[in-house]
């Protein structure tokens, strides 16, 4: 994630140590400045994103990482950049809670994510990565979507996918998307009129009205612009199991097996959890007859499917909290007894 | 005496009540900021608070925070601009209470921006509720018998607080409430900014500043108060000079 930020041309980073993510801000600590970037260790979350406030509005791609109870501390600053419309990454390795919680891998904070955390109608980019190599590719993309549309983005990992290893193939940095001109940057106004980055809209009284209809709008192009899923032996699957991140890898082992069985069984991964990619969905709903959601946590992403299918078949669950992820054959059981 | 408006200010009326003390801030950091030469280098960071609407006055680039967050925002400003000038303007409720940890950590970093702290004991946006900074026995809409050592400790005194901080510059207090007073605290403020000129690193100039309608005072009593109630308890002066050795 950190070299695919560096690559990206990421130069700025601030975080606050918490675990499972602590590799971040050390290996961009010493990585980042090699590369002509500034790395700081903030004495918050609050503080650490409002320095990406600050850096996103300076004109440099900028970065920040943390794990759940961070990423609420973060909520506030990330409505402000939202609102300001302003680029910027932030990685959430998510780990068991609510509270403290505990130190292991959590997909608890999909309601945060997608749904909104800070206060306002705003909406943020939500990438789901589910090995190390996407972990790379989407980093580097995230900062292209997030400049395109300037707006945050955010990859929501979790706590396995951010301490395990595994080899990845280098690839070139190529933006994805256009990237346009940056012309709202503070650098002191020599040779044009002074540039003003603000959130607060009192008058006129319909100023917020139309700021917010403004983003609907900008938000409806994202979602018609930008859907990533991945389909698994959809095909011809009676049952479709969906799943996102770490759990959509553990959840093909599963299916892999039974397959084996002889059981019509497939996988839609969504790899965008905003926007949603319902038509992946809405695409198998003919053929599917039922579907099962595995997640590890006991029931957020579950609601988006049932959404994204009109409820029109009989969803099942299978749902861990606290920082346990389902094994194979836990999902192997539970696709057995819901398969009819 | 010269009368003419700064560039560094728009020609325009501010939404501040009579005898309130940020539009006298304002024109004295315009005026450093015209002599000073560096209007189309600056960058101006707006608090949450009276003085939200700054960039309605300042005829410069301006980044408005999040309440007590423009410490950290100037911070990333600075780092990645570190040939610009850049200041933070805030509040007592932004600066010493919602907004301390920013404002302590960009201090003992030693952060190479200027800060103007407007102290005027009370928070003036919200109507006139408590601030860290309100002094003992002073009545506010959340301390309406008069701020109880006891119950709501002693106002903060952030120059002195500061000035145990190995990686601060330069801490003054000053007041704008008589002439002299705002001579001083021109001078100070220059300084302040000067010395980020310099690259001599985290620069604060705490100015004693009047709120008559939240302290429902006309605005020469205002003036009063800052100087018989407010200047005993936060006495005027340097704190520290890291160029005085
Ligand atoms: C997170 C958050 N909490 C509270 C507020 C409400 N609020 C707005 S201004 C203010 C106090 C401002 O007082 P001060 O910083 O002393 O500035 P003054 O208005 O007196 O100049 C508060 C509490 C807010 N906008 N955001």
């Amino acid at each position: 994630m950190c070299q695919a930020a560096i690559e990206a041309g990421c130069r700025f980073f601030a975080g606050y140590p918490i675990t499972p993510q602590n590799e971040v801000p050390e290996y961009m600590s010493s990585h980042l400045p090699e590369a002509g970037g500034i790395f700081i260790q903030a004495e918050s979350e609050l503080a650490a994103i409002n320095m990406i406030f600050g850096a996103s509005a300076a004109g440099v791609r900028c970065m920040t990482s943390s794990s759940s109870p961070g990423v609420s501390l973060k909520q506030e600053g990330i409505s402000y950049i939202a609102a300001a419309e302003l680029p910027c990454v932030i990685a959430n390795m998510q780990r068991g809670g609510p509270g403290l919680g505990n130190i292991r891998a959590s997909q608890g904070d999909y309601f945060q994510a997608v749904k909104g955390g800070g206060h306002g109608d705003y909406r943020i980019i939500v990438l789901a990565p589910s090995t190390l190599p996407e972990i790379y590719e989407l980093t580097m993309a995230a900062f292209d979507y997030a400049d395109h549309y300037r707006n945050p983005v955010l990859i929501l990992g979790d706590g396995i996918l951010g301490q395990m290893a595994e080899p990845i193939e280098l690839k070139p940095y190529k933006p994805v998307v256009e990237l346009p001109e940056k012309d709202y940057i503070l650098d002191g106004c020599k040779g044009r009129e002074p540039r003003i980055v603000k959130t607060l809209l009192l008058r006129p009284a319909e100023a917020l009205v139309e700021f917010n209809e403004y983003l609907k709008v900008k938000y409806a192009r994202i979602e018609s612009e930008l859907k990533l899923c991945e389909q698994y032996l959809t095909e011809d699957a009676e049952l479709v199991v969906a799943a996102y991140g770490i759990t959509a890898r553990i959840a093909i082992d599963a299916i892999d097996a039974a397959r084996e069985k002889g059981l019509k069984v497939g996988l839609i991964r969504p790899i965008t959890l905003w926007p949603f990619p319902n038509e992946a969905f809405k695409e198998v709903v003919g053929r599917a007859k039922k579907f099962l959601v595995v997640e590890m946590s006991n029931g957020q992403f579950v609601d988006d499917v049932k959404l994204a299918i009109d409820c029109s078949r009989p969803v099942e669950f299978l749902g861990t909290g606290g920082g346990w992820y389902p094994t194979p054959e836990k999902i192997f059981e539970k696709i057995e007894a819901v398969y009819k | 005496m010269k009368f003419k408006k700064p560039e560094s200010l728009y020609d325009r009326n501010t939404h501040y009540c009579p005898g309130c003390g940020h539009g006298i801030v304002h024109r004295i950091i315009g005026e450093v900021i015209d002599e000073l030469g560096i209007r189309e280098e600056t960058i101006g960071t707006a608090p949450v608070g009276c003085a939200v609407l700054l960039y309605d006055y300042f005829n410069f680039d301006v980044i408005e925070c999040a309440h007590g967050r423009p410490p950290a925002v100037a911070t990333a400003m600075k780092r990645i601009h570190p040939d610009k000038i850049v200041f933070t303007y805030q509040g007592d409720g932004d600066l010493a209470a919602i907004g301390t940890a920013e404002m302590i950590h960009a201090a003992n970093r030693g952060e190479n921006f200027t800060t103007i702290f407007v102290n005027n004991a009370i928070y003036g946006m919200t109507g006139g509720q408590m601030a860290p900074t309100t002094l003992v026995g002073q009545r506010t809409t959340t301390t309406q018998k008069g701020r109880d050592l006891i119950k709501q400790g002693p106002p903060l005194k952030v120059c002195e607080l500061l000035s145990s901080l190995d990686g601060v510059a330069y801490l003054e207090r000053v007041a704008v409430s008589t002439a002299k007073d705002s001579m001083k605290a021109k001078k100070a403020i220059k300084k302040a900014f000067q010395n980020q000129i310099d690259g001599k690193g985290y620069s604060l100039v705490e100015v004693l500043s009047m709120c008559p309608t939240d302290w429902k005072l006309s605005p020469a009593q205002a003036v009063g108060f800052v100087n018989d109630e407010m200047k005993k308890v936060f006495k005027p002066g340097v704190y520290k000079d890291t160029d005085v050795k």
